[in-house]
């Protein structure tokens, strides 16, 4: 089966500082693949060319089965993304950004689109409110939701839970869990390994301009020594902690 | 087409959301208007009997001047937020962007031009001019607005704070101070009455002026057309050059 996104040899550099040095990976279809690497790493420029909104220097990519370059309005067709600034409009209410991105995707019936996405996404009683009063959480939650108006075939989140509270993270991973488990393909960017580790199906880390390793989670920990298996009282992390107060993690 | 029409009704929303911009674009172009009609509008001997009618055409340049630097301040959140690059990526006619801002500014300062020729009414703005003259004047207005708004958005793009996105305005709106706006330009001493005599506004203003008074145009409304539509297409083409830099 043809894959949903195909990378091969990509170049970028911006003035001398080479970004990109030959970047290869492809990302099967409905399935969550997971781009991990340190901040400057050149994650971002990976979804910028891949969105079609920067040109590479050399090597090509393929979205949905169509060349970045040769037919970037086939690619804007196929792909929704959410940035790693929300890219929401401030000035207006939630609903009214739905609307408004239903009413460039052309959908029928965008207000009941809007309302519909503000249940799911458990912003209902924000809708009527300026996205400018808006928690980070609820900014991201909206930035997901407008993404997903069209039912475009392949997602690109980049740094999706950068800046959100655990409570606010685990929403979004099951949004995006929800997301790929109805055959929606999702290419997301991270610099924390345990969003890689819980999401993915496959990894791929990105290090000073290439893809050093990729592959399945499994496969990446046979890279490793064989674990050995030790007694270790194991402490719960502050964040099972936090949410266990908070009293959400158990109706989760 | 239907992708500007949902652009430009974002925009407007900006507009009629922002207090700030309400008062700057409507309420001070209103306050100099009262200010120079009350206060100095007593001690200028500009050789006309209606001051206000004088008036008139200066306070609309300022008020468009002052309006068009917030579509260079809207364009550049549009920037900083991200929601620019989520339009870039979305499958839409990708200039719609610029021209739901453009076709904002033109709406937004027709609205706050309006409103002030309303108030000028209520001060003593009398005009004779037919509707043909008056299309002119809305003619040449419009197309003023439009100029400075391509200033604007390279403004716009170009900044790297909002302060700088807006200040491009600033020597806009002080050019009407220097030409035939407020005062007859014969009492300024020499070089400021030659600098006053070849700067667009005075072009302007006197085609306004002579169009609203059922006055010959003369040549003046040629020099004001030439100055609009130069600086509409210059800034026009740089606009989209440094626009198609920053979209890939």
């Amino acid at each position: 089966m043809e894959n949903a996104i195909e990378v091969k040899g990509l170049l970028k550099s911006y003035g001398k500082l080479e970004v990109l040095k030959g970047v290869d990976f492809s990302v099967g279809r409905g399935s969550i693949f997971a781009l991990l690497g340190s901040n400057g790493a050149g994650k971002t420029t990976v979804v910028r060319i891949l969105s079609t909104l920067l040109k590479p220097d050399g090597g090509t990519a393929t979205v949905n089965g169509f060349e970045v370059q040769a037919e970037p309005a086939k690619v804007r067709g196929s792909i929704s993304l959410t940035g790693q600034f929300a890219a929401v409009d401030e000035v207006l209410t939630g609903r009214e950004n739905l609307i408004l991105v239903g009413k460039l995707r052309r959908v029928g019936h965008p207000g009941q689109v809007a309302d519909d996405l503000l249940t799911r996404f458990g912003l209902t009683d924000a809708g009527g409110r300026r996205v400018g009063t808006y928690s980070g959480g609820m900014r991201r939650r909206l930035d997901i939701a407008m993404s997903l108006i069209g039912n475009p075939p392949v997602i690109f989140l980049d740094e999706p839970t950068t800046g959100l509270d655990p409570e606010a993270r685990l929403e979004v991973w099951k949004e995006i869990q929800e997301l790929a488990g109805g055959g929606t393909t999702v290419l997301l960017t991270t610099q924390y390994l345990e969003e890689a580790e819980k999401l993915a199906d496959r990894i791929a880390i990105l290090h000073q301009g290439t893809i050093i390793v990729s592959g399945t989670l499994a496969e990446l920990r046979a890279m490793l020594p064989p674990a050995q298996v030790e007694y270790v009282e194991r402490q719960p992390t502050l964040e099972e902690i936090f949410l266990a107060i908070i009293g959400n993690g158990a109706q989760r | 087409m239907t992708d500007t029409t949902v652009m430009l009704g974002r925009s407007i929303k900006h507009v009629t959301r922002s207090v700030d911009t309400i008062i700057t674009v409507t309420i001070t172009p209103i306050a100099m208007l009262l200010l120079f009609r009350y206060v100095f509008g007593g001690a200028i001997q500009a050789g006309t009997d209606n001051y206000t009618n004088y008036l008139m055409p200066g306070v609309l340049l300022i008020a468009i001047a002052s309006g068009v630097s917030y579509t260079g301040f809207r364009l550049f959140s549009d920037m900083q937020s991200g929601i620019f690059e989520r339009f870039h990526s979305m499958p839409i006619t990708r200039s719609s962007v610029l021209w739901g801002h453009v076709l904002t500014s033109l709406v937004s300062n027709a609205i706050s031009a309006a409103v002030i020729v309303l108030v000028g009414l209520g001060i003593g703005f009398r005009s004779s001019a037919g509707p043909l003259a008056w299309l002119a004047v809305i003619g040449i207005l419009a197309v003023f607005t439009l100029a400075l708004t391509w200033v604007a958005v390279i403004a716009g793009l170009n900044a790297s704070t909002p302060d700088g996105a807006a200040a491009f305005s600033y020597p806009l709106v002080f050019l009407p101070f220097v030409s035939s706006a407020f005062v007859p330009t014969e009492t300024m001493p020499g070089p400021v009455r030659a600098f006053a005599e070849n700067q667009p506004v005075t072009s302007i203003v006197n085609t306004i002026r002579a169009l609203l008074e059922q006055q010959p145009v003369g040549n003046d409304i040629w020099v004001a057309l030439a100055w609009c539509a130069g600086v509409l297409v210059v800034a026009y083409g740089f606009a989209m050059l440094v626009y198609k830099r920053k979209i890939a």
